[in-house]
């Protein structure tokens, strides 16, 4: 409920047009990779998303950040359903990897962005691993490249106040990782396929 | 509650006028869409059709907002500005040196104008955006501490609030002008702005499409004709003159502030077919369904009201000549 309502007050605030070009809207499960510019970016995606469809999809976020005071934890389990990962002092106990690896075994689809931070420059920067490691783990779901637009002008780094730009959000053609192909290949076509639709 | 709605006979007869048109139209499309059957007929059958089911929702909206009073229309045209500036500032780049004075064009600078306009205080709102938002804008950028490109960084915003908020404000602010024993002046004065605007740009658009053969300016707006220019412009002018009853003109003085509307409402499409060339595409945006963006809609709107404004004011309801 408050999920639909904040979802919906995102789209009247960014107009975020979700451009659905090399697959459709479908409740499969899946992993929606993005690039990375803004706090808004995981929004604007989800808001992005048929109500079905983003039901079953979870953002996957910095435990640091989103434990920190009430209504942050309030939002990231009550209203995100977010999967929070740790970023520092990573263990075998607490390896994000194999948390997300549970998560899509329970079902449910993800969102990641694998440059591992928001970035401040144009350029995409590469890729971390994680993505490898997920598609090898769960060679059955399907790896949706997403390029973001303009979420990075609505709230750039450091700033509080968002500007209502119009965001869009793109989404490319499903990709798996193929038989034999090694992690720099794998990663390096990720990179590419989100690279390709920033044009 | 005695009048919660204030429509006049005069608009509401303006009303059922458009919606006989509308329904003619709506009639004329099915028409088209159960006769053309080729691939491009059917194409053009379905594009006539969503821009007319747009026209109703248009026409009911502002329609709707008239019937509030000046009030209803200060509302939907300060929305309307705001919806306007975020496709222009979506489309000019911008740096994230600029944030805050957008923050505050959007979120501070546009509601105080149109507060201004629903008090009716001509003094403020007419200079408000000239003076003290011209000026507050490079000193909030040069507080933001970035040089590169600064002149035009500023200029960028200080045109995005002329354009897309000050000019479109000029609309709802007719409902100032006020004669004795006379109702509903500032409505039928927006009702004839609009309805000569859009008229003009219609016309000019199916004129220039049937028989436009010399383009007018074939650098900017490959579609716009010579032919087109002129028939749409006549045909402005005559709706203008026999609109005449919903103001305080009459039939001659209607038909010359109807040739103001039109040609102004022309050079404002040329204007903004020229910043969104510059830019690289077509339309601002993709919100009104076969129309494009909010500003592709009202851009004759922006260089037309302000003039049809001061013309009004100079010459019916000037203070200074009583009469």
């Amino acid at each position: 409920m408050i999920a639909s309502i904040l979802a919906g007050v995102v789209r009247l605030f960014t107009g975020v047009q979700a451009r659905w070009a090399e697959c459709r809207p479908e409740t499969t499960q899946r992993v929606y990779f993005a690039n990375h510019t803004s706090h808004m970016d995981f929004l604007v995606l989800w808001s992005a998303l048929p109500t079905d469809v983003r039901l079953m999809t979870r953002p996957v976020a910095a435990a640091d950040y989103w434990r920190k005071g009430r209504m942050r934890r309030y939002l990231a389990s009550r209203v995100f359903n977010a999967v929070l990962i740790e970023r520092e002092n990573i263990t075998r106990a607490n390896n994000p990897v194999v948390q997300l690896v549970e998560v899509l075994k329970g079902g449910d689809s993800i969102i990641i962005f694998p440059e591992g931070g928001r970035t401040t420059e144009p350029e995409i920067r590469p890729f971390k691993s994680g993505l490898y490691h997920i598609a090898k783990a769960v060679p059955t779901v399907e790896l949706i490249p997403v390029f973001l637009d303009n979420a990075s002008r609505v709230l750039p780094k450091g700033e509080f106040l968002p500007i209502p730009f119009l965001c869009s959000a793109t989404f490319g053609h499903p990709m798996r990782l193929d038989a034999g192909e090694s992690r720099d290949s794998f990663l390096a076509r990720a990179h590419m396929s989100i690279k390709a639709m920033a044009g | 509650m005695m009048s919660l709605f204030h429509v006049s006979t005069q608009i509401a007869e303006l009303g059922g006028c458009i919606g006989l048109v509308l329904v003619l139209a709506s009639m004329v499309g099915l028409a088209l869409k159960s006769r053309l059957k080729s691939v491009e007929g059917e194409e053009l059958a379905s594009n006539f059709n969503s821009r007319v089911k747009a026209w109703w929702a248009m026409v009911l909206i502002f329609f709707l907002a008239v019937a509030f009073g000046r009030y209803g229309a200060v509302i939907l045209f300060a929305l309307v500005s705001f919806l306007a500036l975020r496709e222009y500032v979506t489309l000019t780049p911008t740096s994230p040196a600029d944030h805050r004075a957008l923050f505050w064009s959007f979120f501070v600078i546009t509601p105080l104008q149109y507060i201004l306009v629903a008090l009716g205080n001509y003094g403020m709102e007419i200079i408000f955006i000239p003076v003290y938002a011209y000026l507050f804008v490079p000193i909030r950028n040069v507080l933001a501490g970035d040089c590169n490109d600064f002149l035009a960084r500023s200029a960028k915003i200080q045109w995005g609030l002329m354009i897309c908020v000050y000019f479109v404000s000029y609309a709802p602010a007719l409902f100032q002008f006020h004669k004795p024993f006379h109702n509903d002046v500032g409505a039928g004065l927006l009702c004839f702005l609009i309805c000569v605007a859009e008229i003009s740009d219609v016309l000019q658009y199916v004129f220039g499409k049937s028989f436009g053969r010399r383009k007018i300016a074939p650098v900017v707006s490959p579609n716009k004709t010579v032919e087109g220019f002129a028939c749409g412009v006549a045909g402005a002018v005559v709706v203008g003159m026999a609109l005449y009853w919903i103001t305080p003109f009459k039939p001659w003085q209607a038909a010359l502030m109807a040739l103001a509307i039109a040609l102004m409402g022309f050079f404002g499409g040329l204007v903004m077919s020229a910043i969104k060339r510059d830019r690289g595409v077509k339309d601002f945006g993709a919100s009104i369904p076969g129309h494009g963006g909010i500003l592709d809609r009202i851009d004759s709107l922006c260089f037309a009201a302000p003039i049809f404004f001061h013309l009004t004011r100079f010459f019916f309801f000037n203070p200074h000549q009583p009469g």
